[in-house]
């Protein structure tokens, strides 16, 4: 019983978050309540017993990730402007858009019926140890392909950084 | 630890489908009606954290590592594009002097 409390407590922490980001006017409050929503996110993988990924979302997301959005926001000084008001028939289409997409969502995903397998073992797999011999035996060619791509985003972001680019 | 699996039985999958469900929406909205670029990027995390959320979730149920290990590889994406996505936005404000993104309209064209 007490999962089920916590599972809600957790999603209604990053709803509310979630939509803090929407209504704050200032950029500094949108990422301190999106690192809000990421740590209700990484209680969730918790909950799911993936601990594996709940320390990697920590680290990426709350560590890195936010951090970049601080320093983007605190050097280039944005947080004084404020705010660039949209016109409120474009806001209220949005909404419309974004709600009929939950409604489609929501719909279709309601009659899928999914079998839940009962399996003692059911939860062990998100540990480090059976994730990391997933990791390197079958998706290892994936694995090295994503450090190439770290690699180029590292040069891209670092020759887009530069002053003056001949 | 078998009180967990007790535990994580309890929690029907439609609920994990709702929340991320609405997590994406919120997300959509987010794109759609700010025109700061800034807060724009956020509401891109939202949505891919909402789908990783819900791949999680199935892995979990199911049974099968391999979702979990593609919510690795989408945050490793997510990574990679904030890195790049901001370097952008800070080239935008050297060249425009804000990060409205109507300045940037012609583009458009």
């Amino acid at each position: 019983m007490l999962s089920k409390y916590i599972f809600y407590f957790l999603s209604s922490v990053a709803i509310y978050a979630a939509l803090m980001v929407l209504i704050s006017k200032k950029p500094i409050h949108s990422v301190l309540y999106l690192t809000l929503a990421f740590f209700a996110i990484a209680g969730h993988y918790i909950l799911l017993n993936a601990q594996f990924l709940a320390v990697v979302h920590i680290i990426v997301y709350a560590g890195a990730i936010m951090v970049l959005f601080l320093f983007t926001v605190m050097l280039l000084n944005l947080n004084i402007e404020g705010e660039f008001p949209k016109k409120n028939i474009i806001k209220f289409a949005a909404v419309i858009v974004g709600g009929l997409i939950l409604i489609t969502l929501i719909g279709t995903f309601r009659t899928y019926d999914l079998e839940i397998i009962k399996n003692p073992t059911l939860n062990q797999i998100g540990l480090v140890k059976n994730l990391g011999k997933v990791l390197f035996k079958e998706y290892l060619l994936p694995f090295e392909l994503c450090s190439i791509l770290f690699l180029a985003a590292m040069v891209g972001a670092v020759m887009l950084g530069k002053k003056d680019i001949q | 630890m078998p009180d967990a699996v007790q535990n994580l039985q309890m929690i029907p999958l439609n609920d994990y489908i709702f929340f991320c469900s609405a997590l994406f929406a919120i997300g959509i909205i987010g794109v759609l009606i700010k025109r700061n670029a800034l807060v724009i990027f956020m509401s891109v995390e939202l949505m891919l954290n909402s789908a990783n959320l819900l791949l999680a979730a199935f892995s979990a149920y199911r049974n099968d590592p391999a979702g979990q290990i593609f919510v690795f590889f989408i945050m490793v994406v997510a990574a990679a594009e904030v890195a790049i996505g901001l370097a952008l936005l800070v080239m935008i404000y050297r060249s425009t002097h804000s990060i409205d993104i109507n300045a940037l309209n012609k583009l458009k064209w």
